[in-house]
Order: C-alpha cells, then sequence, then structure tokens
C-alpha cells in the first residue's frame, strides 16, 4: 500500500459483451456504440448487435431448448432460484449501475434491485405449479381419458423493456424461461449495462448456455430479423416502439409466431405480475386416450 | 360371395330452402346494401341450392354497428345467467332441429348424412350446451375473478364444417357476453343462415348474432373494421398469416385455427385392426377435408406391408356416393376449387415417385369426386408429404425407431394434432410428450368434444377452443 501513496489507483474496467450460447463474443460485426450515464457521462462501450448476432442467438437457443424443456419443472425452479442467489451477492454493481445508467437516488435503486431479485423468486415457483394451475382434465362425453397441460412454446424474442432495465429485464425474461422456452432478448438500448451484468450471474448460475441470450444494440436494427426469423416462434415486444412493434407484429406472422403486444402505457414493474406472460408462451397440449379394458 | 346395399337415402324434405337470402343483422333480413349474390349448390350433384347475398363494406358497417349497440345496450349489461339461459335454449333448438340442420349441411356441404348427423350437429349443440354453463361462472375459469367481455368479435368460418365451427366460435363468444358478426364460407353458408332462424325462435336480443355472407372480400372488410375487439379464424394458414398481417398494430384479440399435416404413428405393437380403423378416420372422416386430419401415415418398418394390406382391404369397403345415403362412407368434394387443388397435389405425388392407390371405386357423373388414396414410397422431401392437401389422400412413410418417428412427426411448419398407436402405456406418453402438436389422439383419433381443448402449435395457428382454455379467447385477459 505504502508504495501507492501519492499515485491514486486505475480502476480495471470491464468489456461489455454480447452473450451467446454461454459464452461472452464480441460482435461479430465489431461494432460498438457508446453508453452514457442519466447525466450524459461515458459509461461504456457495449457491443452493437447485428443481424448475424442475432442468428447466431436463435440457433444457440433453438439449441438448448430440447434440453432446458426436458428438465424437470422441479429443477427449472432450482435454476431460477439460483439466479436470484446470485444477483443478491452482486446487489451493489446493479445498484451502482441504475444509478448509473437510469439515474435512480440510492434507495430507489436498492427497492428496484430488491424487486428484481424477488422477480426471480416468484417465477421460480411457479416452475411446477403452473401445469397444475393452466392444466386440466377434461370430462368429455365418451369412454376417453382426456387431459390437457401446458408446455414451452420454443424459442422466444424478448425486446426487453427500453426504461426499466434491470427489473423490467427480469419481468419480461423469468416468465419466459421458467416453463422451458429458450430465449434471445435484445437488452434497452440506452441502458444495456445491467442485462450484460445479468448475463454474467445467468452464467455462473446454473442456467445452461443458450438458454437466454442477450444482445445489445440497437432495438429497431435487430429487432425485425427476430420478427421475421422463421425459427423463432414467439415474440415480446414489451420494448419495441409504437412505429416499430406494428412492423415486427406484421412481420411475425409469416409463421404464426405468437405476439405479446407492446403496452399501451409503462407498467409499474415493481407490482407483482399475474401469470399472463407466462401463459403467453405455453401452448396446450390436449391427449386422448380411450379407457377399456 | 358380395353384399349390395339397397339405397337408403335421407329425405330431403324435412328441409325448406327459400330461393334467396339476405343479410342477418340486427335480428332481421336485410339486402345487401352495395352487395352482389352468389349461388350456393349441392357439390354431389351441382345442382343450385339457393341465390345468397354477398355483404359488402357498408353492410359489414352496419353488422357491426348493430353488434356494438347490442354489446353496449344488452348482451354487455346482462347478467351470466340470463345470458346462460339464452345460449341453452340456442342448444336445446339445435338439438330439436337437428335432422333438418344435418339435411341441409349435407346438402350444401356434401359431407354424408351419417356424419353430419351423428357428429357434426348433435358436437354443435353440445357446443352451446357446455358453454351456457360458463356464462355464470366466468369468475372461476381462472382469468381473474371478474374477467371482461372483448366486445364484439368477427368470426369468419370455414366450409368443412360450416355448423360445428359456427358453434365454436359463437357460443363461447356470447358466453363471455361478446356479440358477434360471422361470415360463413361461401360455399356453405346455409347452416349458418338457418341458424339466424334458430336465433329468432330463441328470441335472443337483435344484434346479438348477426350473419352476413360473402366471400374473401367480405371476410376481409370484417377483420380489418375498425370498430371490432376480437378476430377469430379458422381456416387455410395463408388467409391466416394475411389476417395476422391485417390486425398488426391494432388492438384486436385474435386467435387463428389454421392448416395441419398430422402424422398418425403406428408402432409394431399397435392392435393392428385398431389402428386401421383409426387411420381411415383419420383421413377420410369428411373426405379428408379436415385440418387436423391424419394425413402422413407414419409406420414401423416391421409391420409396414401387414398394416397396408389390411388398410388396402378396409379401403375397398368404403362406400363413396349419394352423401344423403345413409350407408354412404365418403361423399363429395365440397367445390370444384378443392377438387382441382387434390388433384393437382395428387399428380404431383405421381411426379415425384410416389406410388398412387386406390381401391375400385365408381365415381358419380355428376358432382365432384375423389376416391380415396393412399401414396406410398413418399418421403419427407415429397410436396405430398409436406403441403396440406384437404382431401381423402393419404401419404404413407416408415420409421425404423421412436425416436426417428418423433423427428417425422415434428418435421412440418404445422403443429395441429397428432395420432399414436401401440399398446404400450409408457411409449404414449413419451410420444405425447414429444409430439409438437396441440392434440395427441393415442389410440383414438379425429375425436371432439365442446370441454377438451384443440387448437394448433407453431403455423397452426394459436390460440384454443373448447374447454376452460377456449374462454381465454373471448375475455380481456
Amino acid at each position: 500500500m505504502s508504495d501507492r501513496v501519492g499515485s491514486e489507483r486505475i480502476d480495471v474496467r470491464k468489456t461489455y459483451k454480447l452473450y451467446i450460447g454461454g459464452a461472452f463474443p464480441r460482435s461479430e460485426s465489431g461494432r460498438t456504440y457508446e453508453v452514457s450515464g442519466s447525466d450524459g457521462g461515458f459509461l461504456a462501450n457495449a457491443a452493437l448487435g447485428s443481424r448475424k448476432d442475432a442468428r447466431d442467438g436463435v440457433v444457440a437457443a433453438r439449441k438448448a431448448f430440447p434440453g432446458w424443456s426436458a428438465a424437470t419443472a422441479y429443477n427449472r425452479g432450482q435454476v431460477l432460484y439460483r439466479v436470484a442467489e446470485l444477483l443478491e451477492g452482486r446487489r451493489a454493481q446493479f445498484v451502482d449501475q441504475l444509478r448509473a445508467g437510469e439515474g435512480l437516488a440510492a434507495k430507489e435503486a436498492e427497492a428496484t434491485v430488491s424487486a428484481a431479485i424477488d422477480r426471480w423468486v416468484w417465477y421460480a415457483g411457479w416452475s411446477d405449479k403452473i401445469s397444475q394451475v393452466a392444466g386440466s382434465v377434461n370430462s368429455v362425453a365418451g369412454p376417453y381419458f382426456d387431459f390437457s397441460i401446458p408446455v414451452p412454446t420454443g424459442v422466444v424474442a424478448v425486446l426487453a423493456p427500453q426504461e426499466s432495465s434491470l427489473l423490467g429485464l427480469v419481468s419480461v425474461l423469468a416468465p419466459v424461461i421458467v416453463s422451458g422456452n429458450a430465449a434471445v432478448v435484445v437488452a434497452s438500448e440506452a441502458a444495456p449495462l445491467p442485462a450484460v451484468t445479468l448475463s454474467e450471474v445467468l452464467a455462473t448460475s446454473d442456467v445452461p448456455g443458450g438458454v437466454v441470450n442477450i444482445l445489445t444494440g440497437r432495438t429497431g436494427e435487430i429487432a425485425p430479423h427476430l420478427a421475421a426469423h422463421m425459427d423463432v416462434n414467439a415474440i415480446d415486444l414489451a420494448g419495441a416502439s409504437a412505429d416499430l412493434a406494428a412492423d415486427l407484429e406484421r412481420a411475425a406472422a409469416d409463421n404464426v409466431k405468437r405476439i405479446v403486444r407492446r403496452p399501451l402505457a409503462q407498467p409499474d414493474w415493481r407490482a407483482e405480475p399475474s401469470t399472463a406472460r407466462l401463459l403467453s408462451f405455453l401452448e396446450t397440449k390436449t391427449v386422448w386416450h380411450p379407457i377399456g379394458v | 360371395m358380395t353384399w349390395d346395399y339397397a339405397p337408403a337415402p335421407e329425405s330431403r324434405d324435412i328441409v325448406a330452402l327459400r330461393s334467396s337470402y339476405g343479410l342477418f343483422i340486427n335480428g332481421e333480413w336485410s339486402d345487401p346494401l352495395d352487395g352482389d349474390a352468389f349461388k350456393t349448390i349441392n357439390p354431389a350433384t351441382e345442382e343450385v341450392l339457393a341465390e345468397v347475398s354477398t355483404a359488402g363494406e357498408r353492410d359489414v358497417d352496419r353488422a357491426v354497428a348493430a353488434a356494438r349497440a347490442a354489446y353496449t345496450k344488452v348482451w354487455g349489461p346482462m347478467p351470466g345467467a340470463e345470458r346462460a339461459k339464452y345460449i341453452f335454449r340456442i342448444a336445446r333448438i339445435m338439438a330439436e332441429r337437428s335432422r333438418e340442420l344435418a339435411v341441409l349441411e349435407t346438402l350444401d356441404n356434401g359431407k354424408p348424412i351419417r356424419e353430419s348427423r351423428d357428429v357434426d350437429v348433435p358436437t354443435a349443440a353440445a357446443h352451446f350446451f357446455y358453454y351456457a354453463g360458463w356464462a355464470d361462472k366466468l369468475g372461476y375459469a381462472g382469468h381473474g375473478p371478474n374477467p371482461r367481455a372483448l366486445g364484439v368479435a368477427a368470426q369468419v368460418i370455414p366450409w368443412n364444417f360450416p355448423l360445428l365451427m359456427l358453434a365454436w366460435k359463437i357460443a363461447p363468444a356470447l358466453a363471455c357476453g361478446n356479440t358477434v358478426v360471422l361470415k360463413p364460407a361461401e360455399t356453405t353458408p346455409l347452416t349458418a343462415l338457418l341458424f339466424a332462424d334458430i336465433c329468432r325462435q330463441a328470441d335472443l336480443p337483435p344484434g346479438v348474432v348477426n350473419i352476413i355472407t360473402g366471400a374473401g372480400a367480405t371476410g376481409a372488410a370484417l377483420v380489418g373494421h375498425g370498430d371490432v375487439d376480437k378476430v377469430a379464424f379458422t381456416g387455410s394458414t395463408d388467409v391466416g398469416k394475411a389476417i395476422a398481417r391485417v390486425v398488426a398494430g391494432t388492438r384486436k384479440k385474435v386467435t387463428l385455427e389454421l392448416g395441419g399435416k398430422a402424422a398418425n404413428v403406428v408402432f409394431d405393437d399397435a392392435p393392428l385392426d385398431q389402428a386401421v380403423e383409426g387411420i381411415v378416420n383419420g383421413i377420410f372422416f369428411n373426405q379428408g377435408h379436415v385440418c387436423c386430419a391424419g394425413s402422413r401415415l407414419l409406420v414401423q418398418e416391421s409391420i409396414a406391408d401387414a398394416l397396408l394390406d389390411r388398410l388396402k382391404r378396409r379401403l375397398a369397403t368404403l362406400r363413396l356416393g349419394d352423401p344423403l345415403d345413409k350407408n354412404t362412407d365418403i361423399g363429395a368434394i365440397n367445390s370444384p376449387e378443392q377438387l382441382a387443388r387434390i388433384r393437382e397435389l395428387s399428380d404431383v405425388g405421381d411426379a415425384e415417385g410416389a406410388q398412387r392407390w386406390s381401391p375400385p371405386c365408381e365415381l358419380p357423373a355428376q358432382g365432384y369426386w375423389f376416391p380415396p388414396t393412399i401414396f406410398t414410397g413418399v418421403s419427407q422431401s415429397h410436396r405430398i408429404a409436406r403441403e396440406e392437401i384437404f382431401g381423402p389422400v393419404l401419404s404413407v412413410l416408415t420409421f425404423r425407431t421412436p425416436q426417428e418417428a418423433v423427428e417425422k412427426a415434428n418435421n412440418t411448419p404445422y403443429g395441429l394434432s397428432a395420432g399414436v398407436w401401440t399398446e404400450k402405456g409408457s411409449r404414449i406418453l413419451w410420444m405425447a410428450d414429444q409430439l409438437r402438436a396441440g392434440v395427441v389422439w393415442a389410440n383414438t383419433f379425429n375425436r371432439f368434444d365442446p370441454a377438451s381443448p384443440f387448437g394448433g402449435f407453431k403455423e397452426s395457428g394459436f390460440g384454443r377452443e373448447g374447454g376452460r382454455h377456449g374462454l381465454e379467447a373471448y375475455l380481456d385477459v
């Protein structure tokens, strides 16, 4: 220590990268964009994701889907809970990022991170309960055993909310993956850093690589490629602008994607969610079998 | 020794057809304002049955306005228990007039009277009876304690099950408190127009149900109308995609029930005679005009020859002909356009190298007919293995392992239904889990029930019809 008296230590800064297939690549385009704090000052250069990055994300998600959707619901619940545990451990880092990126006061940033952690816990609990709530045994008029169960839709593109860069992101991501879907997320364009840090949490928790893929960059540039991608089964337009949303919905029609529309007003992400988002990315499968001797 | 059947035609006297029909808007019949008219024919005889109105944009406007007024003033505010009684009435009247409905359906559609009498009409009536009971219990349906209706529903239905699809659309919509404007298919409008008379007999308040007829342009005007809150469509995947584009950027809630190319998977331990019946029911029910038809037979290689022998023997016993005859198994193809489509894809099957087989089968001179047909030697890349033919044409593929069966079954952009035939319970459940389809029939096929949710994965559409799940499509949740 004494050696350094009189000279302030220069900190080691982080390179903010994409998160695809469990790895942290730079954008294949080699591009970055400058991320500013709420005060306009320089925070970091984030990767400026490209069409190719989006397609790589979809490939990784498709590859991860069979394994993740076949995992037991109990196991997926454990994994989501583990994410909450690790997020708790890195609370200070997220608080700092929210203060810098969203301009939140200390108390507000603390409360937001707490809510994000609690959101993972809330959804973790749904993993082995949603099929009991959303499924049914159906009383058909004949000698058949007939039941309906919710199963995951597949690969889901998620445009994370622009304003709420951590809590909003968690609120749209957790309901997608808890049921066994794989996600390709486009982070908040102006405040992408908490999403990148979250990807580091995901990488060190037990979420298998490819289940969550996180892209940073221009929503308007990346989203049309995800909306039109024939191997994406559903899209959440939470973070789309009004103009963009209509175009994305039209593109999504090409393979009959399930769509969660852009909200009319910015939701209060701190409020307890309903099961609506969770159910939006589930398909009801009905199975019939005769009863007889 | 051969057995000949004496003709056993159902009498058509029970049906009183008018020479022309207007539009049913706000509880009254009216002529189209700027529309035209078209003829609907009996596809088994090419006889003109009636002239039907084409609703133009101004007619769509009138119908939506009537539905809006009825929603705001009458149906929306009405307690669920009272709505329920109207819907129960409809169910009862449909049952009372079931023979009339069945004969009319067979005349207009070409399907065998055995099917319209035993499946279409009773299942349609049951659908109303089922959803009537939900009208005052919506708070228990798992969509929140006080779920609200959406408003005006625009509903466009296909020609393969005209009355049954009407029931699938109208029953849950009304139970949830919505009012509807329904457009039946242009080749099969007559049972929907008769349903208007059932609404009259039930004293249903004017404007709660409006029936407008016409072709694609009428449907497009309806789903694109600015004062519609909900769009429900059953039909082709292409039209479904076009509708999804039209509603993009609006707040309209949409459900789509589109095409399919279902795999019917038969394992080597399957009860073969039952499987043969299931295969026949899967692809030749309703002339194969079924979105969830088992149009791809996947049979385990070791039993392929034995199964095909039995299947061919069974097909030779199918009776094709007068749909009104109670012994008829295969009726008429619904329209010359559909017949052309079936012929085209079958010719492609020949050209691509598959082997076509049909039983000896005499086709009537009048009307539109296609014999029950099997293609063997089909590979996954053949168009007859990939595209929906929507006719009595079965493509046969083989597999060796369960894993291969799953991969082949799921290798399609569709995901509406699938079938599994095996005696092994654990394999049934494994297959049911692996198949990416909205309905899996195990050791049975083509079963439908009002209490059982129906609908597809992937490009077969989204949303469910039937059961508690079917309510969600008509509630603001």
